[in-house]
């Protein structure tokens, strides 16, 4: 019997898509590289700051057990324990071979890595390359991919993208439905799996950092084909971002792990100059509310604050929604080589420097923690079995997901440096488990019945030339907008269920809308607004899944903030102390006067709501609207406990 | 009162093949527009200066913050990123045209597959043995570290082989961009073994020789590479091969 190569299609061309395709062709898959854009061009370039492993360079007493307590407790616990503990260990080597391949990460004096501190912690856990990052880990990554579509493994597709998974009669993916940006053409590629590495959905939001590719329509498409999508309704809202009229452009965390301040001036309105302000004028309100983590609090804990005193203190710039981000007491030369591309960023869209004029930032929606439902396995001892098929794997069988479009790493909030970490990460893991998988598999995809993709091209090719039909008279790109001012309105860092049923009913009004949309480009070469349409419907229903799961989640866990469930921590509240009350109370009624007065009853009521929430929301698709349920988060390896930072 | 409207005057292009023409657009003044803004202006109100209903243009872009490359076009005739491309800083009526060196897919949206596949001349990777766990890197002074992460900021954007006048449609010259990645790649301790086959592809037609020394790519190079010092670098390298395969027949 010949052995026959197996054939992996990948949706995406960003780190996980790369770093899948390296490793799949490394262990002798071929492999078919589908993307928006030529790659290099991907979301992953605009991370700046940096990616942690926990190398313990500076003898901090860092470890990677370190890193998954900071990572969970970061995500408030709803990260799956037994994946983010076998990411945070195999980081180290993860950083030394993007080391190899050439990523030029900034060195200490004696030519070893250099690491710099990151939010969420208190260790020195991030490697950098300069704060284009996200850019240099890209282009290393997609070096490789081209060696090896140079020896003929990797052939890719650019200017095409996902519409849909072909799926057979027992619910089997066996390829994957492309469509041609250029020439308008549907076609099917057959394939033993498909990966989705297709990014976030940040579009469905008028005001964030994403690139304009981040529509989320490949996951949403997945999720109206039956797969799960998981967590939903938890949305990075990145602290700091310069405002703009195209997108809100990020200004890295990394400008405060470098020493970077925030405050605004304590007069409100003050007319001053900032660099005129004395110190003593000035609210440093992180460093004061959280002595302890300082600027470095975790990103939802630092936008809230940014959103407290700019909307219930009235203390933003000149009565505008910002605060000061101060990087004037550090030396150019030190900025210049450490944060040179946030810097030159800042002074292109701004026309201000940095080094010498306190930046105006505001918070932006930034990164979707959930995602696709993605399924792992672990062996007896607990520990990631890296040969499972199930790895990655969503609810649809043979179609996989990883980096951004997935939901088990970063709970309820995503620590900074961690995304890129997550991305290499699941490409990496899966690529073992898909061979397996691939090996298992009954038929290869030349054994599939021809009429099966045949249905599926006919499918998509009507539903895109409806689409160029439609003739109404709403501007999609003018009904995106809308949307996503609703989404601005309405789920955003303060969540209020009043508010948040009255969105869903909105979205509602907006799906109505559509079907009175124009496709207002008439051409049948290169057009970008059929697949634009497309995108936008899908852009409905993830706006869908993720207000109807804010509405649901009647709590305050992470990013996902209703005041009205704030279970109102003591200010006095020690977190070890939840540990001491779990095991006295599993052996005795414990009195009131065993804790400070309060703490008690506020452990009860930590204990109840995680008993009630501290679980997976699982959305699926029923009669044009998600149906949520809830499942259990392991959290096998560490104990459930309050946050606190300050 | 109402501030002057943008006056945007688009050459556009319907297929590879057909023959261009210039629309006008107005767009509102906005606080801290650029030129993506305006034409994400257009696509929602596709309509020209003179009232005519037209399709909306079409253009590349991706990141919106001058990292990913793709918005690359002519600006008043200046190649730059559409990006970061302040209204407030360029002249009005705004020309908007696409690049000249590459084939025109539709209005300003250009087919650069060129720049990469010279990626693949030159073997613009370093070869790893694998991607298991077998140990950290090479040691590399940070010095050597920060002359390559300038390098490593090109985003084949194109800039600088739209300005280069020995960078033309029909030739096979290689072009700035990529004799700057030959240097980057060379100066990796392990990225030096092969070196000698990245100095040969830039030995041949289209390589290090044809290049004019006109000088204009680093001026117009968005993340101020050092274009010509990376171009003297391999000029050097080439020389002291050439040299070095002489006297070693």
């Amino acid at each position: 019997m010949i052995k026959r190569r197996r054939k992996v299609i990948i949706i995406g061309g960003g780190l996980t898509g790369l770093s899948a395709a390296m490793k799949l062709c490394e262990l002798g898959a071929e492999v078919v590289l589908v993307a928006y854009q030529s790659l290099k061009r991907s979301h992953s370039v605009c991370a700046q700051g940096g990616i942690n492993a926990a190398m313990n360079s500076r003898g901090e007493g860092d470890s990677p057990d370190n890193h998954f307590y900071d990572t969970i407790k970061g995500g408030d616990f709803l990260a799956e324990q037994p994946l983010v503990r076998d990411m945070c260990y195999q980081a180290p080597a993860i950083i030394h071979l993007l080391d190899r391949m050439g990523v030029p990460f900034n060195r200490t004096a004696e030519g070893h890595l250099a690491f710099r501190r990151f939010g969420g912690t208190l260790y020195s856990r991030t490697a950098f390359a300069g704060a284009t990052t996200g850019q240099q880990l890209v282009y290393s990554l997609d070096e490789q991919v081209r060696r090896y579509e140079h020896d003929g493994l990797v052939e890719k597709l650019e200017w095409h993208e996902y519409l849909g998974a072909v799926l057979d009669s027992e619910g089997i993916c066996r390829g994957a439905v492309i469509y041609d940006l250029r020439t308008n053409h549907v076609f099917c590629l057959p394939g033993d799996a498909v990966i989705l590495a297709t990014g976030g959905p940040s579009q469905v939001y008028a005001g964030s950092t994403a690139s304009t590719v981040n529509t989320g329509a490949a996951a949403t498409m997945s999720y109206l084909q039956g797969a799960k999508y998981a967590n939903g309704e938890f949305i990075q809202i990145h602290p700091t971002a310069i405002p703009g009229q195209d997108k809100l452009r990020l200004m890295s965390e990394s400008a405060r792990g470098e020493g970077g301040r925030i405050w605004v001036p304590k007069i409100p309105g003050d007319p001053r100059t900032p660099t005129s302000i004395p110190e003593d004028e000035r609210y440093y309100f992180l460093e004061e509310r959280y002595p302890h983590f300082g600027n470095l609090v975790p990103r939802d804990v630092a936008s809230r604050e940014i959103y407290d005193i700019v909307y219930q203190q009235k203390l933003g710039l000149g009565g505008e929604p910002m605060v000061y981000l101060d990087l004037t007491h550090k030396s150019k030369e030190f900025l210049d080589d450490r944060l040179g591309g946030i810097i030159d960023t800042y002074t292109k869209f701004t026309g201000q420097d940095p080094r010498t004029t306190p930046m105006k930032i505001f918070p932006a929606v930034h990164y979707s923690m959930g995602g696709l439902w993605t399924d792992y396995e672990t062996d007896a001892q607990g520990m990631i079995d890296t040969l499972s098929p199930r790895n990655q794997m969503t609810s649809i069988v043979g179609l996989y997901a990883g980096g951004e479009v997935d939901c088990q790493y970063h709970g309820a909030n995503r620590l900074g440096a961690n995304s890129l970490l997550s991305c290499i990460y699941t490409g990496l893991m899966m690529a073992p488990g898909i061979i397996q998988y691939t090996k298992n598999l009954g038929k290869a995809p030349e054994d599939v019945p021809t009429s099966l993709f045949d249905q599926a091209q006919t499918f998509w090719s009507n539903r895109l030339t409806s689409i160029r039909k439609m003739n109404g008279s709403v501007n999609p790109y003018q009904l995106h907008k809308e949307l996503g001012n609703l989404m601005m309105e309405n789920v955003l860092i303060v969540r209020d269920n009043g508010k948040l049923a009255q969105a869903v009913e909105k979205i509602d009004e907006i799906e109505e809308k559509f079907q009175s949309v124009q496709c207002v480009d008439s051409s049948d070469w290169a057009n970008p607004t059929a697949s634009f349409i497309n995108q936008l419907y899908c852009m409905i229903h993830l706006s869908r899944i993720i207000t109807q799961g804010a509405l649901m989640r009647d709590e305050f866990r992470g990013a996902h903030y209703k005041p009205e469930f704030d279970l109102k921590q003591p200010a006095d509240f020690d977190p070890h102390e939840y540990i001491d009350y779990l095991e006295r109370s599993s052996y005795e009624e414990v009195p009131a006067e065993a804790f400070p007065p309060g703490h008690l009853d506020y452990m009860k009521r930590f204990e109840a709501n995680n008993e009630k929430w501290l679980k997976t929301s699982i959305a699926k698709f029923k009669d044009n609207k998600p149906e949520i349920t809830y499942a259990p988060v392991n959290t096998s390896i560490m104990t459930p406990r309050p946050r606190k930072y300050d | 009162m109402k501030s002057k409207p943008v006056i945007l005057k688009v050459k556009r292009q319907d297929t590879p093949d057909s023959k261009p023409y210039w629309q006008t657009f107005e767009t509102p003044r906005k606080p801290m527009a650029n030129i993506i803004s305006c034409l994400q202006e257009i696509q929602r109100a596709p309509v020209t200066a003179d009232g005519k209903r037209v399709n909306p243009v079409v253009w590349d872009c991706n990141c919106l913050e001058e990292v990913c490359g793709s918005c690359t076009m002519l600006i008043n005739g200046r190649v730059r990123q559409a990006c970061t491309a302040l209204v407030e800083k360029i002249e009005s009526p705004v020309t908007l045209e696409p690049l000249s060196k590459f084939p025109v897919v539709r209005d300003l949206q250009v087919d650069r597959s060129r720049m990469f596949d010279n990626l693949k001349k030159v073997k613009a990777w370093i070869e790893i043995d694998g991607t298991h766990d077998i140990g950290e890197g090479p040691m590399m002074p940070d010095a050597i570290r920060a002359k390559r992460y300038v390098l490593s900021e090109c985003m084949t954007c194109g800039c600088c082989l739209e300005a280069c006048p020995q960078f033309k449609a029909g030739n096979d010259f290689l072009g700035a961009a990529t004799f700057s990645q030959v240097r980057l790649f060379n100066l990796h301790p392990t990225g030096q073994a092969q070196k000698e086959n990245r100095l040969d592809a830039l030995m041949g037609r289209g390589g290090i020789a044809d290049c004019g020394n006109a000088q204009v790519c680093v001026e117009v190079c968005p993340k101020s590479i050092p274009l010509t010092e990376s171009i003297a670098d391999i000029g050097r390298q080439t020389s002291l091969k050439l040299l070095k395969d002489f006297l070693s027949k």
